[in-house]
This record gives structure tokens, C-alpha cells and sequence, in this order.
């Protein structure tokens, strides 16, 4: 049905131009689900934005030929291809949110894409438009009718950006990394949903994904690609088992998977034996019925409902949840950037939650317990150079200058496994797995015992992930500190920590050794999560 | 895309020096904006040395007279030679742009940033306050100032720089709130920096790129203004060389042929005023860390 040939496309930039896509070919047959893997930076969004014809400025295809059923969308024109678009073929993106007019209710905007390629009329517009809403399973379609995005969660935003994509009836579906974001469970009910639409409607699709596990569940056939070329193509079943490129085995040992051990995602001459990390039986913080109360529009929301536990000296807790299960609220109080509305946080026996956020930065423990954020991008100031970044800490509690400071920011970079050279550079200038690197020198620098972890991983590409963990690990076992490490990734979890638990709307609803919770869960919610996560085929041996 | 995982150090270009050269190579207008400045600069710091003419020398015998080479720009009607006090007046005009955008660039800037990063009521009060300024059309708030406070060349600055005030103070304090929880911020707070500290130190310095937009333009106002306040006879005063006076005492001669006294200084007002404008974009890409790449 789709049959690309040779396409190459590339953008001009200041330093000259850039090859994003370098003469591939694949095709999409009726029905089929074509799933295209890489990293960032690969041309994979690339190659559907040309084939939509639908490039940033800079950006021109080069060579090669695309075709859709007989039409080459390479010749055709612009007002033929705003009839394609959205009829023929539709796009689904990645953030929801940013896919959808924030002023505009969502019904109206289902109801603008049937009008604009005349499959409905004003008079029937609504009916058709609620039809197309509960074609993608939403409840109460009449209501969600009127609804404006911000009134609608993440997930439900997707289902009404797929309605909008599915309403004219395509042909050919393109979801460019549509659960990006997304929480493991909204992840699942979505991609379950687009397949199966797809199936009913004979559709054809392609899934762009990073996640190599997500494409081999829902995937016919995949592609891998790297720097614009593809690498490899086959059945997800055989990629997995049998690897013939080398990019491509480091892609699967590089995702989290059931067995797989935190040293296997790193390719096979780089693994080391794992470091052993000493958990001793002291607490080295208790946290007693901690409660955080937000004032709400609508009467006070409890964001933390008075949980209870302990990270040993030494010892890496998980802290699992989806988004609003009050993870991220607990971390912060814990790392006191925010005060609880009750209860305590004993560090080493004594109580730091009752020095207020505002003062704690000269308390004495605040070197002790320190923080590595979700985003390195957001986390560093754009002002400032890797090196400032990492001497910040260590200028202001430690008052450490001059030389002394230099030699060990330098010595903080090595550990880390940041070039020495990339110090002078801001972060603009690095790419995302050295943002990371940076984002965790910052936080090892005063030798905290211990370090929270906010799904440090989340933002990178899984080779960098699976540097990253790694590192962590080191880290964890040269230093001796104790990690509170917060994900929405069970198979990242279950990698790192030795104890877990399970939040949900405030509260702790599953606790225990990692093992035994994630192998045989006991609360239906962890069942849910566990479920919810991609498994990627076992692969041979390596 | 761009391949930015190569582990060279930092180029040449690296340093202050260097980048303000290459945002200045990058861009000709930029490059003719900051020629200019440098013009305008010149006349301020040496223009009452070099000028052929004491300004404020009367000579009955050649009143009115036209451009010539003896006299440039002419001369006015007490023969006072019009080159020399245009470029004498730089320095007047300049001084009370600078200092009047300098003062409101600092009152608007803490003002802003308490407001956006505090927020609460102190937020509302602030805001409040900027809005009862922004309410006045502001040359008349300025008249009313200076003709309240006296006719000083102090009282001018004073003035321009309240009508700016809201100015900066809404820029920073937008710029301010938006990165107030952002992690780079947290991240200074575990690095044990107090509330005030993250402000001062790493949240205001990124609204610095879009502040350095608004300075250009406000220096292109304040000229303007305070021209226009003498114009009305409300600035500086006769006989001191000032554009505005200058204008409007050569404005009653235009009728009568004599085009010259008010065209000059009128023409070095709007190159000012051009040069100010046309700063912006090269200010904001030498203080925006984004732009070295």
C-alpha cells in the first residue's frame, strides 16, 4: 500500500547540512503494523514527516520515491496532499496535550476534521463526532463532547487525538511515539485500543517507538533503524532471538526484561561482574505517617495519605506509582524541598522534617540527602557550564575554592564517566546521556548517604539507560549510599532496588523484598502495573 | 541529529571576546547598530573637546546663517553654531537615557522578581501598583512628575524611569515565575543556596536574553522622552544644548525658511533613536548562552 524507495532527506543547519535519513527503503502493506525502532537522533520521525510531507523549514527530501497506493506523494500536489493527510493517511504524536487546541472543545475539533474532508455536514457533524469519540471506547461520549483538554487527563487526550485521526477512516495510521509520557497502564489501554481498531478497520500502521519491547507486542514486522539508515528488518519474534546486526543486539540487551540481570543490558565485552552494595539492619531514615494536604478549588486534596517506612543504611528502595499516585510529593518531602503537612522524617534518628524547606539548606543533613532530577535538561541552568553545575554543591556547603574545587569537580567528572573536555560546555551543548552524568556528579558530589533517584532514566535512549544504571549501581557500591530510587518502570525497579513499594492515590497499597513482590504480587494494583509492561521475547543467550 | 557526543573541549570562539565577535560577524545589522553606538559613544565622550565651536558663544553678526563650511549645520538665531551644540547635547541625552533606563532596569528587575518568585499577595500588590502607573498615558504621567518635582535635569530621569518601571518589572516577573520550580533552581536549593540566592544567582540571569530586547528599545524612549518633556519646556533649560529644546526653538523658524535649526537636531534624535532599535536583537544574542554553539 505505502512503498518508500530510497529516501534521503536533510536539513540545512548553521554548520552546514545534516543527513537525517540516507536513502531507505520499506514498504506498509493493507493491514499491516510496521513498527520503526531507534534511538533519538535516528531519522525515524524524519521519515514520516517527509512522507507527510510535512518537514520543518530547512528540511527537503533528496532523492528517492514515495508512494501511497499508486499516488506518488512526492509529486503531488499541495492542495492533493491536504486531502491525504488525514483521510488516506493520519498521524497520531506524541504529546497529546500540545496535539490539541486548548481553547477549542474537543467534540468541535473531532467535528473540523469530518467537515474538512466532507464527510459530514453541519447538520450531522455532532452525531458523527460523538460516534468517532466512542469508536475509541470513551465513556460518556455526549458529555466528553463539551470537555476542553485541560478538563481531560493524558490518556483520555490521546484517545481524543487517535478519534480525531481515525474519524475519515484511513488507510494508513502513523503513530509517532503515541505513549511517550503516558502512564504503563494508559500505555496499555491505548496501544490495545489502536490495535485493535486497526485490525477492525483492516488499517494499515506504522509504530514509531523507541520502546523495543512495545513494538514487538504490537508490531507484524520491524524495522530498525540507526543514523538514518535501516539496520535491520524482520519479525519482532526474530529480532529478538536472533540478532544479525550488531546495533540491534545491543538494543535488545539493552532493555530491561524478566531474567535479565543489570549487567547483561551492557554489551557483552563491557560487563563486569556486578558489584556487591552492604545493607545494614540500622534505618537510616524512618518516615512516620507522612500526610501532604494541597488547598484545591474544591476542598483540600490529600496528596500523601500518612505512609510509613524505612530505607536501611546501604539499602535502594523503589517507589513505584503511576502519575498523581503522590510519588514525586513524597520524594520532594523527603529531599525537603517541600514541607510535610504532618508527620516526620527521622534521618539517623533525628527528626528533619521540622525544619521548614525555606531554612534547610543550612541544616546540617543537607549534605546528606540529595537529589537526582527526571529531567538533566530542565535540571541544569542554561546559564551555566557542566563544571558550575557540579561545583555548585561543593562552592556553597562545603565553601570549597580555587584549585582545590577544580581538581575535584574533575575528580567527580571521572567517576561519573564524563569527558574532561565536555566541563567547559553548557548544556546545550551535551546530549542527553551526559546532561545525566552531570545531574548525578551534582548529587554524589558531597558524598551524600542519601541519594533520591526521580526517574533518572526516563528521558534517555535505553543504551544510554542502560549506561546509566549501571553507573548507578557502581556508584552505589563505591560509596556506600542508600537510594530512594522513584519510577514508573517495574523492569527498571527490579534491576536496581532491593526493597519496593507500590503507591496509589497517596497511599502504600503493596510493600516488600523486590523479588517477591514483582514475582508473586499480591495486590491487584501491582498485578495491574506488572501486566501493563511491555515483555519483550526472551532472547538466546548472549 | 548533530553529532554532539564528540568529546572535544570548547572552541576559540568560547569566550566573551570571541562571541560577541561572531554574533557581530553573524549579523551586519547588528554590526552597523553597534558602529553607530560607537559614534553616538565618541560624541558623548569627546564630542564638547573636538567640536569647532563653544555652544553657548553667541555672534549677532552671523545669526541664521545657512550650512556652510564654516558652519556645518548652520548657525541660530543668536549665531550659535548648530554642529557643535548637536554634538555637545549627545552627552546630555545619552546621560539621562542611560541613567533613567539603568534605574528602571533595577527597580523594575527586583520588583519582578520578588513578584514572580514569592507570588501571594505581595504579588497582587505589585501588580496592582504597576497597573495604576500603566493606567496614566505615561508622557503625561512624566510631565506631571517633572512639573511636580521641579525642572531638573534629575527630575527628568527620575520620571522616565517610572513610566518603565512596569516595563521590566512585568518581564522579569513572567520570565521569574516560569522557572521558579524549574529543577535547575531546585537543584541550586540542594546545593544548600538560600531562596534569595537562587533568585539573584540562577533564575534572573535567564531573563537577562529578553530584558536586553527591552533595554534597547526603552534607551530609543527615553531619548524620546526626554526630548519631548523639553520640548514642551518642561526639561532641560535654555541655553543648554539639548536635541529637544533644540527642535523646538528651531520649530518657530521653519516657517520662515530656516529649515536647518531644527532639521539637525531632529536628525540626530532619530539616528539615536535608530541606533537604540536596532541593538536589540545583538544584545540579547551576546547575553543568551543558547547562542554559542
Amino acid at each position: 500500500m505505502l512503498s518508500i524507495k530510497d529516501l534521503s532527506v536533510a536539513f540545512k543547519t548553521r554548520k552546514g547540512e545534516v543527513n537525517a535519513v540516507r536513502g531507505i527503503s520499506l514498504d506498509v502493506g493493507k493491514g499491516e503494523t510496521l513498527g520503526i525502532v531507534g534511538e533519538s537522533g535516528s531519522g525515524k520521525s524524519v521519515t514520516s514527516y517527509a512522507l507527510m510531507r510535512i518537514l520543518d523549514a530547512g528540511g527537503e527530501i533528496r532523492t528517492g520515491d514515495v508512494s501511497y497506493g499508486g499516488i506518488d506523494l512526492r509529486a503531488a500536489s499541495e492542495r492533493d496532499m491536504r486531502d491525504i493527510r488525514g483521510r488516506e493517511i493520519s498521524m497520531i504524536f506524541q504529546n497529546p496535550r500540545a496535539a490539541l487546541n486548548p481553547i477549542r472543545r474537543v467534540g468541535h475539533q473531532v467535528e473540523d476534521v469530518l467537515i474538512r474532508h466532507a464527510q459530514a455536514t453541519r447538520q450531522d457533524a455532532k452525531t458523527k463526532a460523538i460516534a468517532a469519540l466512542e469508536a475509541v471506547k470513551i465513556n460518556d461520549a455526549a458529555a466528553r463532547y463539551e470537555a476542553y483538554p485541560f478538563e481531560l487527563s493524558g490518556g483520555m487526550c490521546q484517545r481524543i487525538v487517535i478519534a480525531i485521526a481515525l474519524a475519515c477512516k484511513p488507510q494508513l495510521l502513523i503513530a509517532d511515539e503515541p505513549t511517550t509520557g503516558l502512564d504503563i497502564t494508559t500505555q496499555k489501554a491505548v496501544m490495545d485500543l489502536v490495535g485493535a481498531l486497526a485490525k477492525e478497520r483492516g488499517m494499515g500502521m506504522i509504530l514509531i517507538t523507541h520502546d523495543l519491547g512495545l513494538a514487538s507486542q504490537y508490531c507484524d514486522r520491524i524495522v530498525v533503524m540507526k543514523d538514518g539508515l535501516i539496520v535491520e528488518e524482520g519479525a519482532p519474534g526474530m529480532l529478538f532471538t536472533d540478532p544479525q546486526h550488531p546495533y540491534t543486539r545491543k538494543l535488545v540487551d539493552a532493555t530491561p526484561r524478566l531474567g535479565a540481570s543489570i549487567r547483561n543490558l551492557l554489551p557483552p565485552d563491557a560487563r563486569s561482574p556486578e558489584p556487591e552494595h552492604k545493607v545494614h539492619t540500622r534505618p537510616l531514615l524512618e518516615v512516620r505517617d507522612l500526610v501532604k494536604t494541597y488547598p484545591g478549588k474544591a476542598g483540600p486534596v490529600q496528596a500523601v495519605k500518612g505512609i510509613s517506612f524505612d530505607i536501611k543504611a546501604g539499602q535502594s528502595l523503589g517507589l513505584v506509582g503511576e502519575s498523581g499516585s503522590g510519588k514525586s510529593t513524597t520524594s520532594e518531602m523527603v529531599v525537603r524541598l517541600q514541607d510535610p503537612t504532618s508527620g516526620n522524617i527521622l534521618f539517623e534518628g533525628h527528626d528533619i522534617a521540622s525544619t521548614p524547606s525555606g531554612k534547610f539548606m543550612r541544616h546540617p543533613v543537607r549534605r546528606n540527602i540529595q537529589m537526582v532530577f527526571q529531567d538533566a535538561t530542565d535540571s541544569l541552568n542554561p546559564r551555566g557550564t557542566a563544571a558550575s553545575a557540579i561545583a555548585e554543591p561543593l562552592a556553597r556547603i562545603d565553601r570549597m575554592r580555587g584549585a582545590k574545587l577544580e581538581s575535584r569537580v574533575s575528580e567527580l567528572a571521572d567517576l561519573v564517566g564524563l569527558p574532561q573536555p565536555l566541563l567547559s560546555r553548557y548544556p546545550h551543548q551535551l546530549s542527553g546521556g551526559q546532561k545525566a552524568r552531570v545531574g548525578i556528579a551534582r548529587a554524589i558530589a558531597l558524598e551524600p548517604k542519601l541519594l533520591i533517584l526521580d526517574e533518572p532514566t526516563a528521558a534517555l535512549d535505553v543504551s544510554i539507560q542502560a549506561l546509566v544504571l549501571n553507573l548507578l549501581v557502581d556508584l552505589r557500591a563505591q560509596m556506600g549510599m542508600s537510594y530512594l530510587f522513584v519510577s514508573h518502570d517495574l523492569n527498571v525497579v527490579r534491576l536496581l532496588c532491593d526493597e519496593v513499594l507500590v503507591m496509589k492515590q497517596g497511599e502504600i497499597v503493596d510493600r516488600g523484598p523486590t523479588a517477591s513482590v514483582m514475582d508473586k504480587p499480591s495486590h491487584p494494583y501491582t498485578r495491574a502495573l506488572i501486566e501493563a509492561a511491555p515483555q519483550p521475547p526472551e532472547p538466546v543467550a548472549a | 541529529m548533530v553529532d554532539m557526543t564528540s568529546s572535544q573541549p570548547a572552541r576559540k570562539g568560547d569566550t566573551t571576546l570571541g562571541h560577541i565577535a561572531y554574533v557581530l560577524k553573524d549579523n551586519p545589522v547588528t554590526m552597523l547598530a553597534f558602529a553607530m553606538l560607537a559614534f553616538f559613544l565618541g560624541c558623548a565622550f569627546f564630542g564638547p573637546a573636538l567640536v569647532p565651536y563653544d555652544p553657548l558663544a553667541t555672534n549677532a553678526a552671523r545669526a541664521l546663517e545657512a550650512p556652510s563650511w564654516d558652519h556645518w549645520f548652520g548657525t541660530d538665531n543668536l549665531g550659535r553654531d548648530v554642529f557643535s551644540r548637536v554634538i555637545v547635547a549627545t552627552r546630555l541625552d545619552l546621560t539621562i537615557s542611560v541613567a533613567a533606563v539603568a534605574l528602571s532596569f533595577v527597580v523594575g528587575s527586583i520588583l519582578g522578581s520578588i513578584a514572580g518568585y514569592w507570588g501571594g499577595w505581595l504579588d497582587a500588590v505589585l501588580n496592582r501598583c504597576l497597573d495604576t502607573i500603566m493606567a496614566f498615558p505615561l508622557f503625561v504621567l512624566a510631565m506631571g512628575v517633572v512639573a511636580a518635582l521641579g525642572n531638573t535635569v534629575e527630575n527628568i530621569i527620575y520620571a522616565t524611569a517610572i513610566i518603565n518601571i512596569p516595563f521590566y518589572a512585568r518581564l522579569v516577573r513572567a520570565e521569574v515565575n516560569i522557572r521558579r520550580n524549574a529543577g535547575f533552581a531546585q537543584a541550586a536549593k540542594l546545593a544548600g543556596n538560600s531562596d534569595l540566592r537562587v533568585l539573584a544567582v540562577h533564575i534572573f540571569p535567564n531573563a537577562l536574553p529578553p530584558m536586553m530586547v527591552q533595554v534597547s528599545l526603552n534607551l530609543g524612549w527615553a531619548i524620546l522622552n526626554a526630548a519631548g518633556l523639553s520640548f514642551i519646556g518642561l526639561g532641560v533649560r535654555p541655553p543648554t544644548p539639548e536635541w529637544g529644546i533644540m527642535v523646538a526653538e528651531g520649530a518657530n523658524f521653519i516657517v520662515s525658511g530656516e529649515w536647518w535649526l531644527a532639521v539637525f537636531p531632529g536628525l540626530w534624535l532619530m539616528l539615536a533613536v535608530f541606533t537604540f532599535n536596532l541593538l536589540g536583537d545583538g544584545l540579547r544574542d551576546i547575553v543568551d548562552p543558547r547562542k554559542r554553539t
